[in-house]
């Protein structure tokens, strides 16, 4: 009846698997949550899939873990094909948004289970789920039963569990948003020295930017099931492929401008009354209706009339190591103001100018 | 938590549809499609075959025929006077109890909800021979008022002795459902009412009686239920001109295939169903009156004359409650019981017959509640697990038919046994199915399986799919998914619903009744019928009834403490 697991290794780092998506669609009724997306993940790259609600980031992880079938498209595991491949053949490693632990078994038995199935010796199985219990600290819990864990300790069982069985990819759905804003950072730590010592590839949902930022070797953004752009960290943040990732990725203030003259790597644009030269990539021919897509930390705030875009502050938001503003422009623009000093005396009401960095600046095509 | 604009994947869309439906699954669905429709589906069909079809094909005459026939219409009338008799007198009974235990906090409160539930572990046809000790013609308490007061009044007598078992065994029904109710009202749609201006009598007039109306008409239709189900109180009253005596006698004293029998179910089918419907309607708005915020309002203390009016009337109710048992068990040691308040002579001879010298009685009910009642667990986890997890058609088709005896009265459901199953010849012994023992599991598995599969349906419904699923990706296959995860879950629920068919086929007496050959295999209920039917057996009868209120006390107190909730109790 059953096939037998093939062990991966029997050291201390996993084989990890490559990934790749090749244009996996998936729809659930009308709406396609997943549309034409190929995607690799290399050998122990930390991965990250970013959208907002409803972008199919989770049925993409759904489809990778083998718990929903593509209606069309491939995933690859190593280069071979696994698309038919039921989960349990997989030898994968997942930790579900509300961890899914058996609340009928304690933190040894939910722990245990992927290795009672994988028919493991019952010596080793005792000594393996030490150690994984070890790596998430939480030795000496081995007799407690799920219920009687904080949020927390829960997350590690969870964690434990998937990487227990040495998985050869560890897929992770939005797992610390049911934490505490502080117990979610120390957690993310704790999640990429795991993932960095284990070397295991892994592929992370969220629709956190933060989170995606801190812990991923690379990031791919979706929007409606489609991916709109893959690339580090650093890239996606310096250069947004469009308003949606810039937006998305870090916020932007859109302006709407016009191009006024075109250069070899840059451009000059008409916003309001300002003008303001910043690199681009692409078309851009001068009349052409364009946003300008300025981050709320590259706007140089100063009082009364010092030149730039000038407008009147709106809200302040005081976050005790920085300060951040809400300025309204004379046509009723808002833009947001990042990285103030907290000592700055600003009060709603008070006329202020902004200078943007231009050289920091973006411009997009924008349909007038 | 994010919420997700793409639906969710539902559960029964996962794992490779390379076919729509699983091959085991559809097996499975099969084999329980089967079972269901044997002991559920043919049964009740059968009924409906016998008062509407005959030889010319289908026919009102049979059913127009009940209502031209004088006997008929008095049974109907007395079935609803007395069901709507026992329902009003248990109203009386249970609401002042209800509005103390729902609205004050007093110390010993829930020493009074277990007292006031006690009559529940009496069958009321139990219930009635203890009745007639204490009210009946020569009852203690009718010989009191006669002799110190001058009363001639005979409580426990004909249609008004059944009114009053039925009230004093089903009013805790009303009192659970109102009391919960009461308890469970958002404080704040009575704290928005109080702001708004409206108190005292306003305010319940207005707000919380609408409230807690739903709840009520639940209860008081389960009352009415339950009153015109049961066969046993009247034919231990000897009361005949009712529905389910004269559906009773037809088939049994006049002919097999007497077309007016199956005239009589269908009307009484009808009526269960109209009702049952009716309390299912109003069950979908009840949920609407209370909001799962966890809040409740916090009890008012004892204060004034008012509450302790209350107190003193449930009191007094918990006194009337407890008179069948009292009957009951000093009847089942008594010697001498005869035109004195209490018995002259006390005695163990009535346990040493149904133990010793007639033993079967209690044996059998064993073999067959257990019988019933593992085979019921098993057909309920499966109905449960195919409806929410099933990749089969028609999931809920299944469901239907395993909770559709619900609404049939045990009479109907037992004729409808009856006219099968005699039909068909055990191959090799060449007798019908109807002559063995095993024709009384499959009945009480029939009569039961609503209960099994909604208390296992509701524990399946708390197993979360992402726990199969992290099994699935743990490396479990499904069956070891199903094994290690969805059974260990499910289980809990599933025994405390086995624990409850048990101790209710211990004491069906309604549908048992009519499937009796032989008195070797009958079982308990029919054996205190049997015994009570002469006046030398009356303390036997009592004897065994005791029996059957131990199994109910302790198999009550068992499913309480396996399922953590308290369970529906009905029989």
């Amino acid at each position: 009846m059953r096939r037998p697991v093939v062990e991966t290794v029997s050291e201390e780092r996993v084989l990890a698997v490559e990934v790749e998506l090749d244009r996996l669609t998936k729809r659930f009724g009308a709406t396609a949550a997943v549309y034409g997306l190929s995607l690799s993940v290399g050998r122990g790259e930390f991965f990250t899939l970013l959208g907002p609600s409803g972008c199919g980031k989770t049925t993409t992880l759904r489809i990778v873990a083998g718990l929903v079938e593509p209606d069309n498209g491939r995933v690859l595991f190593d280069g071979k094909d696994v698309t038919r491949l039921p989960p349990w053949d997989r030898n994968l490693g997942m930790v579900f948004q509300n961890y899914a632990l058996w609340p009928h078994m304690t933190v040894f038995d939910n722990v245990a289970f992927g290795l009672v199935e994988r028919r493991v010796p019952k010596a080793e199985v005792r000594r393996r789920v030490a150690e994984a219990l070890d790596k998430v600290g939480l030795t000496g819990m081995e007799g407690r039963f799920p219920s009687q864990l904080s949020g927390g300790q829960q997350q590690r069982v969870a964690l434990a569990r998937a990487l227990v069985v040495r998985p050869g990819l560890l897929l992770l759905d939005e797992p610390f948003s049911n934490l505490d804003a502080k117990l979610r950072v120390q957690m993310r730590a704790e999640l990429a020295r795991l993932q960095r010592d284990l070397g295991i590839t892994t592929l992370y949902v969220t629709h956190d930017q933060e989170e995606a930022l801190v812990l991923s070797d690379r990031i791919a953004v979706l929007d409606s099931g489609r991916l709109v752009q893959a690339g580090t960290p650093r890239e996606l943040y310096e250069n947004p492929r469009d308003v949606f990732v810039a937006d998305f990725l870090g916020g932007a203030n859109l302006l709407p401008g016009v191009v006024v003259r075109r250069g070899s790597a840059e451009v000059e644009v008409q916003v309001g009354d300002a003008r303001v030269i910043a690199p681009v990539e692409g078309e851009a021919a001068p009349g052409q209706p364009v946003w300008l897509s300025v981050r709320p930390e590259h706007l140089e705030l100063s009082f009364g009339d010092a030149g730039g875009l000038r407008g009147t502050v709106v809200a302040t938001d005081y976050l005790g190591w920085t300060l951040q503003a809400e300025v309204a422009l004379a046509d009723g623009t808002r833009l947001q103001v990042r990285g103030l000093d907290p000592s700055t005396p600003l009060r709603p009401g008070q006329p202020v100018s902004l200078r943007i960095r231009s050289e920091r600046a973006r411009v997009f095509p924008r349909r007038s | 938590m994010e919420p997700r604009a793409v639906t969710a994947p539902s559960p029964a869309a996962l794992w490779r549809p390379r076919w729509r439906y699983e091959p085991a699954h559809l097996a499975l669905y099969a084999a329980l499609l089967l079972v269901v429709g044997v002991l559920v589906v043919l049964p009740i069909a059968s009924v409906l075959r016998g008062a509407l079809v005959d030889s010319g094909g289908f026919t009102l005459a049979h059913v127009a025929r009940f209502f031209y026939t004088p006997l008929y219409l008095e049974s109907l009338r007395n079935s609803l006077y007395a069901g709507l008799g026992a329902t009003l007198l248990a109203s009386l009974l249970a609401l002042p109890a209800a509005f103390l235990l729902g609205r004050y906090q007093f110390r010993g409160q829930a020493v009074l909800v277990t007292w006031l539930t006690v009559p529940l572990v009496i069958p009321p046809f139990v219930g009635a021979i203890g009745l007639n000790q204490a009210l009946g013609r020569a009852g203690a308490l009718t010989l009191f008022l006669e002799d110190r007061l001058g009363v001639q009044f005979v409580a426990a007598e004909g249609l008004r002795g059944v009114i009053l078992a039925h009230a004093l065994h089903y009013f805790p029904f009303i009192l659970l459902t109102v009391t919960n109710a009461l308890a469970n009202v958002d404080p704040s749609l009575e704290e928005a009412a109080k702001v708004a201006g409206a108190r005292g009598v306003r305010l319940l007039w207005r707000v919380t009686l609408p409230l807690v109306a739903p709840a009520y008409a639940a209860g008081a239709i389960l009352v009415f239920v339950r009153s015109t189900d049961d066969l046993g109180t009247p034919l231990i009253l000897n009361v005949k001109n009712m529905l389910g005596p004269q559906a009773y006698f037809r088939i049994t004293t006049i002919a097999r295939e007497d077309p007016d029998g199956y005239a009589i179910s269908i009307v009484m089918l009808a009526l269960a169903l109209v009702a049952v419907l009716l309390a299912t309607r109003l069950g979908q708005r009840r949920e609407v009156a209370t909001l799962q915020t966890g809040a409740r309002a916090s009890g008012r203390p004892l204060r004034g004359w008012g509450p302790w009016l209350l107190l003193a009337y449930s009191v007094l109710v918990g006194f009337l409650g407890l008179l069948p048992h009292l009957g009951v068990v000093l009847m089942s040691v008594s010697r001498v019981w005869s035109l004195t308040y209490l018995p002259t002579g006390y005695t163990l001879d009535h346990y040493a017959e149904i133990l010793f010298r007639a033993p079967q009685f209690v044996l059998n009910t064993l073999l067959y509640s257990a019988t019933a009642a593992a085979v019921a667990v098993a057909v309920a986890v499966g109905v449960a697990y195919l409806q929410h997890r099933g990749r089969v058609p028609a999931p809920g088709l299944l469901d239907f038919a395993a909770t559709a005896p619900i609404a049939v009265p045990g009479v109907v459901l037992g004729i409808g046994f009856l006219r099968v199953f005699d039909r068909w010849t055990v191959p090799w012994l060449g007798v019908p199915l109807t002559a063995l023992w095993l024709i009384f599991p499959m009945l009480y598995v029939a009569r039961r399986l609503p209960y099994a599969v909604r208390a296992t349906s509701a524990a399946m419904a708390q197993v979360h799919p992402t726990l199969e699923e992290a099994a699935a990706v743990c490396g479990a296959r499904r069956w070891r998914t199903f094994r290690r995860v969805v059974l260990p879950l499910v289980l809990g629920g599933a025994v405390a619903a086995g624990v409850l068919v048990f101790v209710t086929a211990a004491v069906e007496f309604s549908a048992t009744v009519l499937l009796i050959s032989r008195v070797e295999q009958s079982p308990l209920s029919y054996g205190i019928y049997l015994y009570a039917q002469s006046p030398r057996g009356r303390g036997a009868a009592a004897a065994l009834g005791t029996v059957a209120v131990v199994l109910v006390a302790v198999g009550t107190y068992l499913a309480n403490r396996i399922g953590g909730r308290r369970p529906a109790l009905t029989w």
